[in-house]
C-alpha cells in the first residue's frame, strides 16, 4: 500500500485515477502525483527512516509505489562530499558535492527515477519498457530493464558519445539512433508511444519517473543533519530535477523533517543550450526554445518540457540561473577532478562552471552553505575532456628513463606532483 | 491546399478515434480552425482562450517546430504533416 491518494494536472488541477497517463486531457498540462501528508508524516520520521536501507526506497512513503520494491535496491544514497579543495578555490566556506556520478547501476542520477518508472511500470503489467534519452537515463533504462528481465527500447540521438552507447547496449536492449537532436528523438518517442503501448519512462511513466528524482532532495537534506542547504545549483536539461528539490524540500517542511529556513534554487545550463536561463535573466515566463550546441550533450535540450516549472521554482526560491561556455565546462569538470577527485560529466562541468560565476557575481554569498549537483559521471563522455588533459609520459622500465624524465620536470611539478 | 495532421491519443475523442486526419489552410492558424470546423472543441484543447498556443503543446510542420518558423502564421502547402505533440520530460 502507499500514500498515494491520486494524480493531478499540474496546471488546471483536473483530477485523475492513478494510471499509465501524463498529460492533461482538457490543457496538455503534466499530471503530478498527489499524497496524503498527513498520513505521511505520522508514518515517515526521522527514526523510520535512518533505520531502513541506504537506497531511494527509505524514503518510500513519498514515492509512488504500491508493491515491496523489487529494483533500485541499491540505487541512491550517493555521497554528501564536504568539498573543502573546492570550497577554497572558490573562496567559499561551506561547499558540498552531491555525487550521482557514482549511483548504482549506471553511475547518473538517472537511476533514482528509472528505479521508480520501472517498478511502476511492472505493476501496471507491462513487459516492454523503452526510454528518449540524452545517454544517461537509456543506460539505467537498460540495465534495470536487463535486471528486471523485461524488454527494452531504446532511442537516443545519433550524435552521443560512445561510453554513453556502450553503457547502454552492453546490456543488449534494442538501440535506435535517431538523426537528430534530442527534441528530435523526443517527438518521434512521443509518436511511438502513442503507437505502440510500452512504458516509455519518461513519456507515458513521466508523472512516477520524475517522483524518483525527489529522492535526490530529500538524501542531501538528510546528509545535512535534517536541515535544507542555504543554495543548491542544479542543471537544467527537460527540466525534471530542479523542480523536484525543490518539491522535495518542501515535502520535508511539511511533514516536519526539517524546518522551514531559506534554500536557494540555482539553475544551471551550456551557453550552446540555455533556454531556460535565458528565459531567467529576461523575467520572462516564456521560454523561446533553442538548437542545441554545446559538448554537454546530456543537458543539450532546446525545448525543455518542464522548463516552465523550473522558472517557477528558481523565482519562488530567490534563486537565478546562469550558464557556461564549453570552455568553461571542461575547466569546470577538470577543477572539480583536480580538488575533490571527482571526474563528472559536461553536465556536472557546467554545475561547477555556473556556482563559480554565480559566487563571483555576489549571487551566492561565501559564508553560506552550497550544494553543488552532480548528475552524471565522466568516465562515459571522455571525448569532452579527450584534448585538455596531460598525457602520460612515454618510457622504457628502466630506472635511468624514469630518472631522467623525474630531473626534466621543472620545480614546480616536482614539488606539488601536479603535471604542468 | 489539404495537409495530414496527426492527432495525439489525447485529442483523439475530437476525431472519432482517428489518428491522422485531412484539413485545408495555407497556415498553421487557417488550419486549426478547419480542424475546428469539422472537429468542434479540439481548438480550444490546442490553444488558450487568447487563441496562443498552451504551453506544453508543440506544433510542427514536417518535423519542424513551429516557433522555428512563424508560429501561427507559418505557412503550410499541399501534402506537409502537422504533429501536435505533448512536451515530454528528459535529460542529465
Amino acid at each position: 500500500m502507499s500514500f498515494v491518494t491520486g494524480m493531478k494536472c499540474r496546471e488546471c488541477g483536473e483530477a485523475y485515477a492513478v494510471g499509465a497517463h501524463h498529460v492533461c486531457e482538457f490543457c496538455f498540462g503534466p499530471l503530478e502525483v498527489q499524497y496524503d501528508y498527513d498520513s505521511v508524516a505520522r508514518t515517515m520520521t526521522r527514526a523510520v527512516i535512518e533505520a531502513r536501507p541506504r537506497n531511494i526506497w527509505r524514503y518510500r512513503e513519498l514515492l509512488p509505489i504500491e508493491r515491496e520494491p523489487q529494483i533500485g535496491l541499491y540505487s541512491g544514497f550517493t555521497p554528501l562530499v564536504r568539498a573543502e579543495r573546492l570550497g577554497a578555490a572558490l573562496g567559499v566556506k561551506e561547499l558540498y558535492v552531491k555525487d550521482d556520478s557514482v549511483n548504482h547501476p549506471t553511475f547518473s542520477y538517472k537511476d533514482r527515477v528509472v528505479s521508480v518508472a520501472i517498478s511502476k511500470a511492472i505493476e501496471f503489467g507491462f513487459d516492454t519498457v523503452s526510454c528518449a534519452s540524452t545517454g544517461n537515463l537509456a543506460n539505467s533504462v537498460a540495465a534495470h530493464a536487463a535486471r528486471a528481465g523485461l524488454r527494452c527500447f531504446i532511442f537516443i540521438p545519433d550524435n552521443l558519445e560512445q561510453g554513453k552507447v556502450i553503457g547502454s547496449t552492453i546490456y543488449r536492449p534494442i538501440p535506435v539512433a535517431i538523426k537528430g537532436n534530442y527534441d528530435d528523438v523526443n517527438r518521434l518517442c512521443t509518436e511511438i508511444a502513442d503507437k505502440y503501448r510500452w512504458a516509455f519512462v519518461n513519456i507515458n511513466l513521466r508523472p512516477f519517473y520524475t517522483e524518483g528524482a525527489k529522492t535526490y532532495g530529500f538524501e542531501i537534506a538528510e546528509q545535512l543533519g535534517w536541515k535544507l542547504p542555504q543554495h543548491i545549483v542544479v542543471p537544467t536539461a527537460g527540466g525534471t530535477i530542479l523542480p523536484k528539490v525543490g518539491r522535495a524540500f518542501e515535502e520535508l517542511i511539511r511533514i516536519g523533517l526539517v524546518a522551514d529556513t531559506p534554500s536557494r534554487i540555482y539553475s544551471a545550463q551550456a551557453a550552446g543550450s540555455a533556454p531556460v536561463v535565458n528565459a531567467i535573466h529576461r523575467e520572462s515566463d516564456l521560454i523561446e526554445p533553442v538548437k542545441p550546441d554545446t559538448i554537454a550533450k546530456s543537458i543539450a535540450i532546446g525545448n525543455p518540457a518542464d522548463g516552465y516549472y523550473v522558472l517557477k521554482a528558481v523565482r519562488k526560491s530567490g534563486g537565478w540561473g546562469e550558464k557556461a561556455t564549453d570552455a568553461e565546462i571542461v575547466a569546470g569538470i577538470k577543477l572539480l577532478a583536480e580538488t575533490e577527485g571527482i571526474f563528472t560529466e559536461p553536465a556536472g562541468g557546467t554545475t561547477v562552471a555556473v556556482t563559480k560565476k554565480l559566487i563571483e557575481q555576489g549571487r551566492i554569498p561565501r559564508d553560506e552553505s552550497i550544494v553543488i549537483s552532480v548528475t552524471g559521471n565522466g568516465y562515459k563522455t571522455i571525448e569532452a575532456v579527450l584534448d585538455s588533459v596531460v598525457k602520460p609520459h612515454v618510457i622504457g622500465a628502466r630506472l635511468g628513463e624514469f630518472e631522467e624524465l623525474y630531473e626534466s620536470l621543472d620545480a614546480t611539478q616536482r614539488a606539488s606532483g601536479i603535471a604542468g | 491546399m489539404a495537409v495530414q495532421v496527426r492527432i495525439p491519443t489525447p485529442l483523439r475523442k475530437f476525431t472519432g478515434g482517428q489518428e491522422s486526419v485531412e484539413a485545408a489552410g495555407n497556415t498553421i492558424g487557417a488550419v486549426l480552425a478547419d480542424l475546428e470546423k469539422n472537429h468542434p472543441g479540439l481548438r480550444d484543447r490546442i490553444c488558450d482562450a487568447d487563441g496562443s498556443v498552451r504551453r506544453f503543446v508543440n506544433l510542427y510542420v514536417n518535423g519542424d517546430d513551429i516557433r522555428f518558423l512563424d508560429n501561427l502564421s507559418s505557412a503550410v502547402k499541399d501534402g506537409d504533416e502537422i504533429s501536435i505533440v505533448p512536451a515530454i520530460a528528459g535529460g542529465v
